[in-house]
């Protein structure tokens, strides 16, 4: 360890890149933005499509769970790294008009940015959808009888009554998904977009500085997680009720 | 006002409503009782829609709840519901309990349905508490809250389902005097409740429930000095006899 921690050259941060973007520390920050860009645009994606596939399930009558359920099913069960192929390179092929437009008409960086984003998003909005859904289930049926008894129409009723609990029921476990969405977004390396992980590989690979590469990015990783967290607590707090579910009286 | 005419109702095999019948007219205050599982609470979410029932028709001054053509949501606005476990909103502080709908359904101004909650919560004598949240009162009080929120929509009539079974013995009665003064103003009342005394003092009559039928539907007077039924007498004298001791 000792000679190992002796070998380590932290002054790599301070040379220039072999792009000539600037110093290898502006190169990991730049993977930084890609990161935390592709994370909230994703987690955007999950919270509106998950949140709308979470309703759906607890919906009254067969059909309309039963097509939330599918939603859920296949997205969480087909491994992510495949999910991401298929939206990069399948489905710009077989989509006719739309797949062509996204080949010719976009950057690569952008095809790989949408491609990153609808993957990562569609991906855990089946996650969301199943944390949504308890959160309703959890208040029981009594609150939606007492919103349509006043008159809600069923939409109000969602709108006014159960999502506001739900949410704030859930706020510990959606912010567990939004940490792994930013886990989850280096996966978009393997489709070479310039993300935090792919950065720090590309630093290792033309630095030959390995460790202090891959020591780098797991303290970028960590301090982002970390924000993530102390920013959730605070919600949480924000949103507690008084006297209820964990709340202080 | 209310008029129930042969419902019937099945949970898949199970028949939990053997048609049924009966009549609430404008003014009169009916109790239903009977033991747990004879459908009671079942009839009375039949009457706002709350539950579907397959067979018969009810109808709210003329309305058929079951139809298709019918405004399910605006029949509701207009008829109050009252729920065992109180089902107040958590997340909104008892003065919004009261004034959401009103804003929301009714489409009243804020100010106006403001004005209307705070009379209301004077009337439930809870006009200290408006701004507090529903978790922070007693269940007594988030009962009487439950009351004054349906009472806001200006209701043609108000169902009480079991109001008093989740509270504890000292405050049922701050519940059953809010209902004892509604029924007194005249309100339309279809309450299910054990409360034999709440039934003596303000019902005009009394159903009685048991398997899903309704088993004697007569003036209040007459069912307690005679029940008809050995069903009806059995379950007087059970709950009576414990009436009787605690005075």
């Amino acid at each position: 360890m000792v000679t190992l921690a002796a070998g380590l050259d932290w002054s790599i941060f301070f040379k220039p890149a072999f792009d000539g973007s600037g110093t290898y520390f502006r190169f990991l920050i730049v993977g930084l933005e890609w990161t935390l860009l592709l994370s909230v645009l994703s987690w955007i994606l999950a919270f509106v499509v998950g949140s709308m596939i979470g309703v759906l399930r607890t919906f009254p009558g067969k059909f309309l769970p039963a097509l939330g359920t599918a939603y859920v099913e296949i997205f969480r069960n087909i491994p992510l790294l495949v999910q991401l192929f298929l939206w990069y390179f399948v489905l710009p092929e077989i989509v006719p008009g739309l797949g062509t437009l996204f080949k010719q008409a976009l950057s690569p960086l952008l095809q790989q940015l949408i491609s990153g984003v609808l993957c990562l998003g569609f991906f855990t909005a089946a996650r969301v959808a199943e944390q949504v859904r308890s959160g309703i289930n959890a208040l029981g049926s009594g609150q939606r009888g007492a919103g349509l008894a006043l008159g809600f129409n069923r939409w109000q009723v969602y709108r006014l009554i159960l999502l506001p609990v739900a949410y704030r029921i859930i706020v510990p476990t959606l912010t567990s998904e939004f940490l792994n969405t930013i886990k989850n977004s280096a996966v978009a390396s393997t489709i070479g977009l310039a993300e935090l992980s792919r950065q720090s590989q590309q630093l290792g690979e033309f630095t030959a500085h390995w460790y202090e590469a891959f020591i780098a990015v797991t303290l970028l990783y960590g301090i982002i997680n970390i924000t993530v967290m102390i920013a959730s607590r605070f919600i949480e707090r924000a949103a507690r009720l008084p006297g209820y579910v964990g709340g202080k009286g | 006002m209310i008029s129930i005419r042969k419902v019937s109702k099945w949970y898949g095999e199970f028949q939990v409503l053997k048609q049924c019948s009966a009549e609430v007219a404008g003014g009169e205050v009916v109790v239903v009782c009977g033991p747990s599982g004879s459908g009671k609470s079942t009839l009375i979410k039949c009457v706002n829609g709350l539950e579907a029932f397959q067979e018969g028709e009810i109808l709210i001054n003329d309305l058929s709840v079951g139809a298709r053509k019918t405004n399910l949501s605006e029949l509701r606005s207009r008829v109050g519901m009252v729920f065992q476990h109180f089902e107040l909103f958590p997340h909104l502080k008892v003065i919004q309990n009261l004034t959401i709908a009103q804003c929301k359904v009714l489409g009243r101004k804020n100010e106006e349905a403001t004005e209307k909650a705070l009379k209301l919560l004077e009337m439930v004598g809870l006009t200290t508490h408006a701004q507090k949240f529903p978790a922070q009162l007693s269940g007594g009080q988030q009962q009487r809250v439950a009351i004054a929120r349906a009472l806001a929509m200006d209701p043609v009539a108000m169902l009480f389902d079991e109001p008093t079974s989740a509270l504890d013995p000292e405050m049922i009665k701050e519940v059953l005097d809010v209902m004892v003064v509604l029924a007194q103003k005249g309100m339309t009342m279809m309450v299910v409740t054990h409360e034999m005394g709440f039934a003596r003092e303000v019902a005009n009559r009394v159903i009685f429930m048991d398997h899903g039928e309704v088993v004697e539907d007569r003036p209040k007077t007459d069912f307690f000095k005679s029940p008809g039924t050995d069903r009806a007498q059995q379950f007087l004298s059970k709950i009576l006899s414990h009436g009787a001791e605690q005075g």
